[in-house]
C-alpha cells in the first residue's frame, strides 16, 4: 500500500483521532491523539489490508528544547544549511513537532505481509504523562514501555512491570529528557548496591508432590545468575526461579553496559556519531555505520555514489560473517566444543585482516561517512578476500563437521529454546533468530536497500524455531555472506581502483601545506597529495566514486584542502566546532539488516549542528525480552545454549 | 666485603626466594577476565590461537575470583555495573593485580556521560593501563609483559604499591 492510501485508511476509519498526518522522505506519519491509541493501533494490527503485525519501535522525543539549540554566530551569517539536493524532490516538507506538547512518543509498524511501514506519532502533555500500554497487543511493547518510562518518565496505563531497565533502582530523573544534564552521575558506590526486586515471587512457596513413592517437600529455589557469570558472554542477569532442575519463572535484568549512546548523540556533531555507532554491536561495527549513516543520507535527502553502496555492501557482508562466527563459536564454546570457537576465532583473524586492509582498523573502523565512505578498497582487493574466503569456508566445514552432527551438540541444541513464529513476531524479533522460526522477513530482501536488490543471495529460514535451528541459519547465512561479497566484487562499477595513480605530481601533504600558505597555488594544481596510510585511498582522483558530490556534507580531499580557497572553506565549515553537516529539519526511520536484525536508527532533527534525537532500534533488545518466557519451562542446563543462540552484544542491547 | 653473618645470610635467601616466587607467579598467571563490552572482542582475540596468550603463561581464565590472581576489567564500567565489580576484586585472594584494559577501563574513554565511571581508578586500585579503543592484540601483550615485571618485583607478602589517588575533580 503506498503511504498516502495508508495514512488515509487510518484517517477515514478515524476521523477524529488523527489529528495530522503527513510523507516526509517515504515515512508516513500519523499524528494521533491520546485516547485512541488503543484502538488505532488495534486497527492497524488486525484489518486484514494493513496487517500492522510488528511493532517495530517504542520510543520518545522530548520536544522541549526543539529549535532552540543556539545558532553560533559564524554560522547565521554564512547560512549555508543543506537543502535537500534535486535528488529527492521535496513537495512535501516536514511540517514540525507535533502540537505544543513537550513529548511525544513515537510507534514504528512494520508489516510482514504488505510490506509496508507507518509511523504514529502521539504527543503527550508534561501535565499528563501516561498513554494506554500496547502490551496486551504485542508481547514486545513490555520491555520498549520500560525503556520509555526508564528514559523519559512517561507512565503507561496496564503495563504489567512498569520498572526501570537500562537505568538502577535508586536513580532520580530521567537521563533522556533535554533538562538532564548530561555529565549528572548517581554512582552506587561508595555505598553497597541496593537490591533490585525481582519481578518473580520472592517468596519460597512449599508443596507437596505425590510421587510413586513417597511424598516429597519441594521448594522453589531462586538462582541468580550474572552479572558477571562465565556462561554468559556479555553482562546481564537471569533471575531463575528453579523447581529443581526446571525453571519456572525467569526474570531478566539488563542494563549493566547502558553507557548513554543516545544522549552522547545529541551532542557530537552528525560525523562525530559515527565512531559511537561502531560500539552499538561492535562485533559488525561496519553495518552499524551504514545504518546510521544511510539514514542521515536519507533525512538530508542525499545519495551516495554506486560504488559507494558497493563498497558499504561488501565491508558489511565480511562484518555480518565475523559477527556469526563468534555467535556460533561462542555457544559452541560454552557448550564445551572449545577447538570450534578457536576456529571460529583463527577465521574471524583473516577476515579482520580484510578489515583492516580497507579501514585501517580491526573492529571499532569508523569507516562510512555521511555521504560516502573514509576511503576507496585498496587495488586488488579481490585477491585477499578470496584467500580469507577460503581458509573461512575451511573454518565453517571444520566446524559443520565437528558440531552439526555431534551427538553431545545436537542434543544440547535440538527442541531447546523454542519459540513460535507468532511469538516472535509479537516481540518484535528480526534477524536469525525469528528466521529459524519460520518467517523469511530479511530487510535485504523486503525492504532493500543500498544494491542489495542486485545481489544474489538466498534467505535461509528453520522450521522449528529451537537452537538447532539458529545454528543452521547462521551458518548457512554465512555462505550466503560470502557469496554476495563475491558477486559484490564481480559488479562493482569500475571506480578509484582504475584510476591511473601516476597522474599528477605526488607532492606530501606537509610540503602541500607549506606551498598553500605562502599562495604557490599554481604548484599545487594537478598534482597528488601523498597522505598517511589512514587516508590511503581517498585521493582526489577518486573521490567521484567514494562520495557524494554535495559539498556541504563531506569533507574535500586533501588536494582541494591545501590546494585552493574552496576547499579550505569547505573543509573549515564541516570540521570547525558548531559547523559541521547542517541537516534540514525533519524526521527519518532507516532499518538496514543488522547481524542480529532490523537495526533501524530513527533520526530527529531541528537544523541545528548536532541531532535533535537519534534513536536505535536495538535488534537484540527485542530478542533479549522474549528470553524469559522462552527460558521457562526448560531445564537449568538449557540456558546455556538458548543465551549463546540470542548473541546478545551488549552495546547494542543497553546502548 | 661484607662480613658474613646470620643476619645476612638469612637476607641473601629471602631475596633468592622473593626471586622465584615472583619468577613462579608470573609465569602461572590465573586471569579472571570481567569483560563487558567491545574490548572483550580484542580479549578473545588475543586469547585464542593467533596471539596465544599461553605463551606467557597467562592462557588459562578463571571465572571464579577465588580462584583468579589477576582481574583484568575488558570494558566500560557503568555505574549499575561498578558494585559488582568492586565485590568480585574484593572477593579475589591476595595477592593481586588488576589489568585495566582499554580506555573506557583507563578513563571512561569518550562516554563522558551520566551513565559511566570515569577510570575504574575511581573504585579500585590499578596496575597496568592498557589504552586503546580497543586495543589491539599486541598492546594486550605489550602489558602483560610488563605487568609480569611487576609481578616479578613484588614483594612475597603481596602488598601492593598504593597508587596516588585520582583528584576529585575529574
Amino acid at each position: 500500500m503506498s503511504t498516502s492510501s495508508l495514512i488515509e485508511s487510518v484517517a477515514d476509519r478515524f476521523p477524529t483521532a488523527v489529528s495530522a498526518s503527513h510523507t516526509y522522505r517515504g515515512d508516513a506519519t500519523v499524528v494521533l491523539r491520546h485516547e485512541s491509541l488503543l484502538e488505532v493501533a488495534r486497527f492497524l494490527k488486525e484489518d486484514p489490508a494493513l496487517q500492522m503485525d510488528f511493532l517495530m519501535d517504542l520510543t520518545a522525543v522530548d520536544y522541549s528544547t526543539f529549535g532552540k539549540q543556539p545558532a553560533p554566530a559564524f554560522f547565521s551569517s554564512s547560512g549555508v544549511a543543506v537543502t535537500p539536493s534535486s535528488q529527492i524532490p521535496d513537495d512535501d516538507p516536514w511540517p514540525g513537532p507535533p502540537g505544543r506538547s513537550r513529548f511525544a512518543v513515537v510507534y514504528h509498524f512494520f508489516s510482514t505481509a504488505h510490506k509496508h511501514r507507518l509511523r504514529l506519532v502521539v504527543p503527550v502533555e508534561e501535565t499528563a504523562l501516561e498513554l494506554d500500554s500496547l502490551t496486551g497487543l504485542w508481547l514486545g511493547a513490555n520491555w520498549l514501555e520500560r525503556e520509555v518510562w526508564d528514559m523519559f518518565g512517561i507512565g503507561f496505563r496496564g503495563h504489567p512491570d512498569l520498572r526501570r531497565i537500562l537505568m538502577y533502582e535508586g536513580f532520580e530523573g530521567h537521563p533522556m529528557r533535554k533538562d538532564y544534564p548530561v555529565k549528572k552521575r548517581q554512582p552506587l558506590i561508595p555505598a553497597l548496591p541496593t537490591e533490585t526486586t525481582p519481578a518473580v515471587e520472592t517468596t519460597a512457596t512449599v508443596e507437596t508432590v505425590e510421587s510413586g513413592l513417597a511424598a516429597i517437600e519441594t521448594r522453589d529455589m531462586l538462582l541468580n545468575i550474572g552479572p558477571a557469570h562465565p556462561a554468559m558472554h556479555g553482562i546481564i542477569r537471569i533471575v531463575a526461579k528453579l523447581d529443581g532442575e526446571e525453571i519456572v519463572d525467569a526474570d531478566v535484568e539488563i542494563g549493566y553496559l547502558h553507557r548513554g549512546f543516545e544522549k552522547m548523540a545529541e551532542i557530537v556533531d552528525y560525523n562525530g556519531v559515527i565512531p559511537y555507532t561502531d560500539r552499538l554491536n561492535y562485533v559488525s561495527p561496519l553495518i552499524n555505520n551504514q545504518g546510521y549513516c544511510m539514514a542521515v543520507e536519507k533525512l538530508l535527502g542525499i545519495s551516495v555514489p554506486e560504488r559507494c553502496h558497493y563498497v558499504r555492501v561488501i565491508m558489511s557482508e565480511i562484518s555480518r560473517i565475523t559477527d556469526h562466527l563468534t555467535c556460533v563459536g561462542a555457544t559452541a564454546m560454552e557448550l564445551g566444543a572449545f577447538t570450534v570457537f578457536l576456529y571460529m576465532i583463527k577465521a574471524r583473524e583473516y577476515l579482520w585482516d580484510l578489515v583492516e586492509k580497507v579501514t585501517g582498523a580491526r573492529m571499532t573502523v569508523s569507516y562510512c561517512r555521511v555521504g560516502g565512505v573514509k576511503a576507496d578498497l585498496p587495488e586488488d582487493f579481490a585477491e585477499p578476500c578470496q584467500k580469507a574466503f577460503k581458509e573461512t569456508r575451511k573454518v565453517i566445514a571444520e566446524s559443520d563437521a565437528l558440531l552439526t552432527r555431534n551427538r553431545i551438540f545436537k542434543d544440547r541444541m535440538t527442541g531447546t529454546g523454542v519459540i513460535s513464529a507468532e511469538d516472535a513476531i509479537s516481540y518484535g524479533i528480526t534477524g536469525p533468530f525469528l528466521r529459524a522460526s519460520g518467517p523469511a522477513y530479511d530487510v535485504r530482501k523486503d525492504c532493500p536497500y543500498a544494491v542489495y536488490d542486485r545481489l544474489p543471495f538466498d534467505v535461509p529460514v528453520g522450521s522449528h524455531g529451537d537452537n538447532m535451528d539458529r545454528y543452521l541459519v547462521r551458518m548457512e547465512e554465512m555462505e550466503q555472506s560470502m557469496r554476495i561479497v563475491e558477486a559484490a566484487l564481480r559488479d562493482i562499477p569500475p571506480g578509484g581502483v582504475l584510476v591511473n595513480m601516476e597522474t599528477g605530481r605526488p607532492i606530501p601533504a606537509a610540503e602541500m601545506v607549506d606551498l598553500g600558505k605562502v599562495g604557490n597555488i599554481t604548484a599545487i594544481t594537478d598534482s597528488r597529495a601523498v597522505v598517511g596510510p589512514t587516508l590511503e585511498g581517498a585521493d582526489r582522483a577518486r573521490y567521484p566514486s567514494i562520495a557524494t558530490d554535495e559539498k556541504r556534507a563531506f569533507l574535500p580531499p586533501k588536494e582541494d584542502a591545501y590546494g585552493n580557497i574552496e576547499g579550505l572553506m569547505q573543509q573549515f565549515k564541516l570540521v570547525m566546532f558548531g559547523h559541521g553537516v547542517r541537516v534540514p529539519e525533519g524526521e527519518v526511520y532507516f532499518p538496514v539488516e543488522g547481524a542480529n536484525g532490523e537495526l533501524g536508527f530513527y533520526v530527529v532533527s531541528d537544523g541545528a549542528g548536532s541531532a535533535y534525537r537519534v534513536r536505535v532500534r536495538p535488534p537484540c533488545f527485542a530478542i533479549m525480552s522474549a528470553v524469559g518466557s522462552v527460558l521457562t519451562g526448560e531445564s537449568m542446563a538449557d540456558m546455556t545454549p538458548t543465551f549463546g543462540s540470542v548473541n546478545m552484544i551488549g552495546g547494542e542491547l543497553d546502548r | 666485603m661484607e662480613e658474613v653473618t646470620m643476619e645476612n645470610v638469612t637476607l641473601a635467601l629471602t631475596t633468592r626466594l622473593n626471586e622465584a616466587l615472583g619468577w613462579a607467579r608470573k609465569y602461572s598467571i590465573f586471569q579472571y577476565p570481567f569483560v563487558t563490552a567491545c574490548c572483550g572482542m580484542e580479549y578473545m582475540a588475543t586469547a585464542c590461537s593467533h596471539y596465544d596468550v599461553d605463551r606467557f603463561g597467562a592462557g588459562f581464565p578463571r571465572f571464579s575470583p577465588r580462584q583468579a590472581d589477576v582481574l583484568f576489567v575488558v570494558g566500560t564500567i557503568s555505574h549499575k555495573m561498578a558494585p559488582i565489580l568492586v565485590r568480585i576484586y574484593e572477593q579475589m585472594a591476595e595477592p593481586k593485580w588488576v589489568v585495566a584494559f582499554g580506555v573506557c577501563t583507563c578513563t571512561g574513554g569518550f562516554y563522558d556521560n551520566y551513565a559511566t565511571v570515569m577510570g575504574i581508578d575511581t573504585i579500585m586500585p590499578v596496575d597496568i593501563y592498557i589504552p586503546g579503543c580497543p586495543p589491539r592484540p599486541e598492546m594486550v601483550l605489550d602489558g602483560l609483559m610488563k605487568l609480569q615485571d611487576k609481578i616479578q618485583d613484588q614483594h612475597t607478602t603481596g602488598v601492593r604499591a598504593v597508587s596516588e589517588p585520582r583528584p576529585d575533580t575529574l
